[in-house]
């Protein structure tokens, strides 16, 4: 048992790659071989990165080398600096990788029952798979270019993924859209990297965050990896590719899309507090401010779009912009706040919020597809009174339309109380218009609520039945997640989202471990 | 015209011989000169674009499947992650061929030698694997897109 | 002065590459932008290993009277560029197979005409 803890930070790449390239040849055998197989890898998977969170909350960092003849031999030798690809695992580290992975086999699930009658399915199987090892790369490595590496696999998978569809020719145009800011965004991290390397020759994270200093270079290469990092995490403006992406790919493939947009994310919160860490109290409170005007942006941008929409998908879409915003503006102020200790608080808002929001519009969107599945319908004007076919379905979104909005007891008011007290200190206009960006969340969702599922029976609906027991399976064990975390909110941030601000906060706990305190 | 001329089938088929070993070659060597899996590949790959030019889609895809090509880069994949998990006894990707007496285990003299290629423990057969995926993946790719864009028609896959 | 030509001219691809994705309308003239990007980079990266009057970095290689590593180019730009250019290579197959794809659907490849998600 010790032993695979030891190796859990490789084996959490390699086991799902393993069965990404195994997933072909199963398929040839019977189609519910490989569903099973897909869902016994993922649900191992996550199992094993429950056991590394447990050992992380109790011994602290993790760092694994490889291809070393120990797994935590940093500096071989009488060398001084580390070499090797390293992968340093801290809180907020095993916080994605258990968010990535939940969100993978929830998707799996779902998938297994919503694709009955097309082909290609083992290519979808495969991407799904390498989407999945793409994430957790980016979220466990501890070396910026390896980082590079796993952001373009977790672009190229999912733009191929959303594209899955390709009699529809919006899908096509959402995926090439995609796919071009996404490799321009991630050229640029390419440079970044370049011009980091070049300055202080090294490419691992914790021995670049020991030696910078803040010369103009790196003040350009902040620039240009923060540009890249939010574009592809969906930051106003430069959210374009987001509503057309989610509101026109398979909802199974949506939901991972979200998650690899939080993944980036990630990337951002990485880049701010930990690379460029050692002036966490001294210059990176223009940093701040810059995050929180943008966040405030893609709030006031997701929420208003998200009015005129025809579409069911695309206000959902709109609505997960909006929701990015409230994790901006967590972290800019607590970049903005400096040492303050409603920082803290602000930064245990939005990390919190990072997995509420993907658990809420996880589950609206794969309610949208149900509805999609049943009704063969998208147009909102064209559909009604769905209550009393699909029982189970209104439910569902019944719960992740208050989540969505900030409703006690549900998870979404637990982490925006948090970072609407925060915000209120910095600037009460902040905290003002995230509050009236939440009601009006609130009133879209229940006017789309009432017109879909409510009121009378609309002709052309008269069989729908409904959606098989997969999909409710699926979006039961999100909706589950939901109400846990509503009605204990104590408890799961004392284990899970305390240890994640504490390893952002401090920088020099990251620093020290692989450099051996010197 | 829709045919190539006779003088280029000729001339194709005669140089796609020599573009292979010289590819394998490149592959092969990996450890001692520039090159690599995937270079190597990519100059087999080249080789059968040219046998793509030169014969037509319709010609080569009578002969090679594409269930076939996806089969080898399956193949190619899983021995590139299976030699990685070899190792997982000390770290993953250890290199624990080399210094033993199997097929590559030679440790190398130090200093200016002429190269000797039993030497590099489980690297040249990694340069193997990703040799063999990168010919079929981007053969495959080739002749995917040779298909897909025939004048008349093409597969709607 | 002549040691910065290289870093000029990665200056230049880019904002070439730029020019073509920002304003030309054909599908595959956008493409082509983004590769031209991508050797900019590339370019970029095998620069920054250069060192004056250095060789090759093959360890095994290298003449007799040369001490190691004085004067060796450095290799870790190298790998880091081909990576990149195998990135580059899985990304523009991608972008191709879509543009047929797309060409298929609106039997166009003007980026004005396919414009049918607005807002």
């Amino acid at each position: 048992m010790n032993s695979i803890i030891t190796h859990s930070p490789a084996l959490l790449i390699a086991i799902p790659l393993f069965a990404a390239f195994i997933t072909p040849l199963l398929s040839r055998i019977h189609r519910r071989a490989r569903d099973g197989f897909v869902l016994i890898v993922l649900a191992a998977t996550e199992l094993l990165a429950l056991l590394l969170a447990q050992d992380i909350y109790a011994n602290g960092i993790r760092k694994y080398v490889f291809g070393a003849t120990l797994p935590s031999l940093t500096h071989p030798g009488t060398m001084s600096i580390p070499v090797r690809i390293i992968f340093e695992i801290d809180g907020l580290s095993i916080f994605m990788v258990l968010i990535s992975l939940t969100i993978a086999f929830v998707a799996t699930v779902y998938s297994s029952s919503f694709f009955k009658k097309e082909d290609g399915l083992d290519r979808y199987y495969t991407l799904l798979l390498l989407v999945t090892v793409g994430m957790v790369g980016m979220e466990l490595t501890g070396d910026l270019f390896n980082f590079f590496v796993f952001l373009e696999i977790t672009s190229i998978a999912s733009c191929a993924l959303i594209a899955f569809w390709v009699d529809r020719g919006e899908s096509l145009e959402a995926a090439f859209k995609y796919i071009v800011i996404s490799s321009i965004g991630a050229l640029f991290v390419l440079m970044a990297i370049g011009f980091l390397y070049g300055q202080y020759d090294a490419l691992n994270i914790a021995a670049l965050a020991n030696s910078i200093q803040f010369t103009f270079i790196d003040k350009v290469a902040l620039v240009l990896l923060l540009a890249a990092l939010t574009m592809k995490a969906g930051i106003a403006p430069m959210h374009m590719w987001l509503p057309d992406a989610y509101g026109e790919a398979p909802p199974s493939v949506t939901i991972a899309v979200v998650a690899a947009t939080q993944a980036s994310l990630y990337g951002v919160l990485r880049v701010c507090f930990t690379l460029y860490g050692k002036g966490l109290r001294l210059n990176m409170a223009a940093v701040g401010w810059t995050l929180v005007g943008l966040g405030l942006l893609t709030i006031f941008i997701g929420v208003t779009m998200a009015l005129v929409q025809r579409s069911l998908t695309r206000t959902i879409a709109f609505a997960a912009v909006g929701e990015i915003g409230y994790m901006v503006i967590g972290a800019g102020t607590a970049l903005a706040a400096g040492a303050q200790n409603f920082a803290t608080v602000a930064l245990k808002g939005g990390v919190f919020h990072i997995f509420n929001d993907v658990l809420d519009i996880g589950l609206l969107f794969l309610v949208a597809g149900a509805i999609i599945y049943a009704t063969k319908e998208r147009d909102l004007n064209n559909l009604g009174g769905l209550a009393k076919r699909m029982k189970y379905t209104t439910v569902f979104f019944l719960i992740g339309l208050l989540a969505v909005a900030g409703m006690p007891p549900l998870n979404g008011f637990a982490s925006k109380i948090l970072i609407y007290e925060s915000t209120y200190q910095l600037n009460p206009i902040i905290s003002i218009i995230a509050i009236l960006s939440s009601i009006l969340l609130l009133a879209i969702f229940v006017k789309i609520f009432y017109s879909l599922f409510l009121g009378p029976e609309l002709p052309h609906l008269r069989d729908v039945k409904e959606v098989p027991k997969g999909m409710l399976v699926a979006m039961a064990i999100l909706a589950t997640l939901i109400i846990i975390f509503g009605l204990f909110p104590g408890y799961v941030l004392q284990t899970i989202v305390d240890p994640a601000v504490a390893a952002l906060s401090n920088p020099t706990n990251y620093i020290n471990a692989i450099l051996g305190g010197a | 015209m829709d045919e190539t001329s006779k003088i280029i089938k000729t001339v194709s088929s005669v140089m796609f011989p020599f573009v292979t070993i010289y590819g394998l070659y490149v592959i092969l060597h990996g450890h001692l000169t520039p090159g690599g899996g995937f270079q190597g590949g990519a100059i087999v790959a080249s080789g059968c674009a040219l046998l793509v030019v030169a014969f037509g889609s319709d010609a080569i895809a009578k002969r090679v499947k594409e269930s076939q090509l996806s089969l080898l880069e399956s193949i190619g994949a899983l021995g590139f992650i299976s030699l990685a998990f070899v190792g997982i006894a000390t770290t993953f990707f250890y290199n624990s061929l080399a210094g033993t007496k199997f097929l590559f285990g030679r440790i190398p003299p130090y200093g200016s030698n002429p190269g000797y290629l039993s030497s590099g423990g489980l690297l040249p057969l990694m340069n193997l694997a990703v040799g063999t995926k990168v010919i079929a993946g981007l053969f495959a790719i080739v002749l995917i897109l040779a298909i897909a864009t025939r004048k008349k028609g093409g597969r709607s896959k | 002065m002549i040691y910065n030509i290289p870093y000029i001219a990665v200056i230049i691809l880019i904002v070439v590459g730029l020019y073509a994705v920002v304003f030309k309308r054909n599908i595959i003239k956008m493409v082509m932008g983004i590769t031209i990007i991508e050797s900019g980079v590339n370019l970029f990266l095998v620069t920054l290993g250069y060192r004056a009057g250095g060789v090759a970095p093959i360890f095994t290689n290298l003449p007799e009277e040369r001490q190691i590593p004085g004067q060796l180019v450095l290799p870790i730009p190298q790998a880091l560029t081909l990576t990149s250019i195998v990135i580059g290579v899985a990304v523009l197959a991608l972008m191709l197979a879509l543009t047929i794809q797309i060409y298929r659907q609106y039997k166009t490849l003007d980026v004005t005409k396919i414009r049918r998600l607005k807002e």
